[in-house]
């Protein structure tokens, strides 16, 4: 009897060390990049130009090219991503075709990022001509997170009660006013959810921007959207990898991991708020 | 109508965007086909992947992705050791012993470990883990498999910890109460029923798992050390498929064999990938249907 209890309380301490443990990694990864990188950061930083070879300075550019970026993905993937999930659910008989295309937008979800890259690479910046640029990055970003941005809009879409639409379509109105007077805003936070959390994910991501946007030694703020920019994510990675100074790189890697984290979990966290308020309030 | 016009041309402005999301898509597949086939004129399939030789820049190159393979194998291997018990683990204290409050803080907690960037965590490996595994192991440099391995065993764990408690959660309770009443206690019911009613649905989380590791491009880049040869030990330096595409294409002129040869690990990489999640698929379909 004893050993039975005994194996329970010891069973049970072993699963939650294990969630201590990841906890604890989490608060380490913090602590690290905050601590650190809270020593460089400051106003100037956040609004100068980089100085000396990218050993000075601040890093405006970065935070401009990156908010760039991500604003021209979103600008691709948000309209194309909810018209079409508004299309499979609401408008299209669901058979055999769709449940193919779903499953194959579910998997392409799971593609790896550098594979993105590689399309943008190929399809936008060679094909298309629009050569290494903002429009290219974005572009392979909005497509990288377009599958994301469809199945989130897709289970926003779905969870609305068949009787909401029902009720709206006996009162005579079409199936367009039924989409946009009654399920649209139903399943409005479950679509931004989705979508804001698409964009923290376009923001973090190097490899697909790696060959179609980015460029490390720029002296000049974009100018139009065939320019090349820098970008957060990458300027760590160029900083960690590329240049000959490492001692005065490494301290604005810091800072720079620090802006983006702060930005990326500040967009999640955004997220996070959203649909769980969402869920208080359901039917 | 005019009203059922109107109707009509809604429907098809939608229809039309539902088709360019697809054709983007499906643009992903025919360009890696179209620009990675090329390759296998120059090396055959059976050479492409078991060759031992990665050096496409040589004269004449050798377009072998095996250490590239046994590369990636090795860091993906190395993460699951990591991250499938801690994952799991957690999975189950989530569903079944945190109270409601510890449940409302660690779940938002683990969704924000797996928002950070990649290169965040490539960042921290190279600044912090890296220099800490060359003193403990007395190596002259840290950046090797094991640290790799490290890095993405966290990575992987948001996605494991999740998908598994998703699944133990979908144990229905009757099962519980029948345990309960048979008079096994929590543990015994956790461990004996639970967990093997769940097990469908955690070894999808670990699937996706899996294939989020071996995708994952950045960090291995900067922390893996980067030399193409197969490995003999989770202290050397190993290369993965993705690290080689993002470090090479950079100084590949396009259409040149090199430039096929990394659109072709691509995919292969494409194929694991897209794999896995068909067999996550596959299981959770099972799963759903034994727990009727």
């Amino acid at each position: 009897m004893r050993s039975r209890k005994v194996k329970e309380f010891v069973g049970f301490a072993i699963l939650r060390l294990a969630t201590a443990f990841i906890l604890l990694a989490l608060f380490i990864i913090l602590y690290f990049i905050t601590v650190r990188g809270s020593k460089v950061v400051n106003w100037q930083f956040l609004t100068q130009m980089p100085r000396e070879g990218m050993t000075a300075g601040g890093i405006l550019p970065a935070i401009l090219g990156t908010f760039y970026l991500v604003t021209c993905s979103i600008c691709f993937a948000l309209p194309l991503g909810v018209a079409a999930a508004i299309y499979l659910t609401e408008y299209a008989k669901q058979g055999r075709l769709i449940r193919i295309i779903r499953i194959g937008i579910n998997n392409l979800a799971g593609v790896p990022s550098v594979v993105f890259g590689l399309f943008g690479l190929a399809v936008f910046v060679k094909f298309f001509g629009f050569g290494i640029s903002i429009l290219s990055g974005g572009l392979t970003l909005g497509i990288l997170i377009l599958p994301t941005i469809i199945r989130a809009s897709e289970e926003a879409l779905l969870v609305v009660p068949q009787s909401f639409r029902e009720a709206s379509l006996a009162l005579g109105a079409t199936k367009w006013q039924t989409i946009c007077k009654v399920v649209l805003p139903n399943a409005i936070s479950g679509i931004l959810t989705g979508s804001i959390l698409g964009v923290g994910r376009a923001a973090g991501e190097t490899a697909p921007i790696l060959f179609t946007a980015v460029t490390f030694y720029t002296m000049r703020l974009p100018r139009s959207i065939f320019s090349e920019v820098q970008a957060l994510p990458y300027h760590i990675y160029a900083l960690m990898t590329e240049g000959t100074h490492p001692e005065a790189q490494v301290p604005i890697a810091y800072g720079t991991a620090l802006v983006l984290l702060f930005l990326v979990l500040g967009i999640d966290l955004i997220a996070i708020i959203i649909r769980n308020r969402a869920r208080r309030e359901k039917w | 109508m005019r009203r059922a016009q109107k109707e009509n041309l809604i429907r098809g402005f939608f229809c039309l965007f539902a088709l360019l999301s697809i054709f983007f898509l499906s643009g992903i597949v025919i360009v890696l086909f179209k620009e990675g086939l090329p390759i296998f004129e120059v090396a055959p399939l059976g050479e492409f992947l078991f060759g031992k030789f990665w050096y496409p820049t040589y004269e004449p190159p050798d377009f072998g992705i095996l250490p590239l393979l046994l590369g990636s194998l090795w860091v993906t291997l190395g993460a699951l050791i990591i991250a499938v018990p801690l994952g799991v683990a957690s999975a189950i204290y989530i569903a079944e012993a945190a109270s409601p409050k510890i449940k409302e803080f660690i779940k938002p907690v683990i969704e924000l470990l797996a928002g950070i960037p990649s290169v965040v965590y490539g960042f921290f490996g190279m600044v912090v883990v890296a220099p800490l595994v060359a003193k403990i192991f007395n190596l002259p440099v840290g950046l090797n498999a094991f640290t790799a391995s490290m890095l993405l065993g966290i990575m992987a764990i948001p996605t494991i910890t999740s998908i598994s408690e998703d699944a133990i959660s979908a144990v229905p309770e009757s099962f519980k109460e029948a345990s309960y009443a048979l008079g096994a206690n929590k543990w015994e019911t956790t461990a004996k029923v639970i967990l093997p009613a769940a097990a469908g649905g955690i070894s999808t989380a670990i699937i996706l798992g899996m294939a989020r590791v071996i995708g994952e491009t950045i960090t291995v880049l900067m922390v893996a050390g980067g030399a193409a040869v197969i490995p003999h030990s989770f202290f050397e330096p190993v290369r993965t498929m993705t690290a080689t595409i993002a470090a090479e294409m950079g100084e590949t002129v396009a259409g040149s064999a090199h430039f096929h040869a990394l659109f072709a690990i691509a995919i292969v990489l494409f194929v694991i990938t897209l794999s896995f999640n068909i067999i996550a698929d596959l299981l959770t379909q099972r799963f759903r249907r034994r727990l009727g």
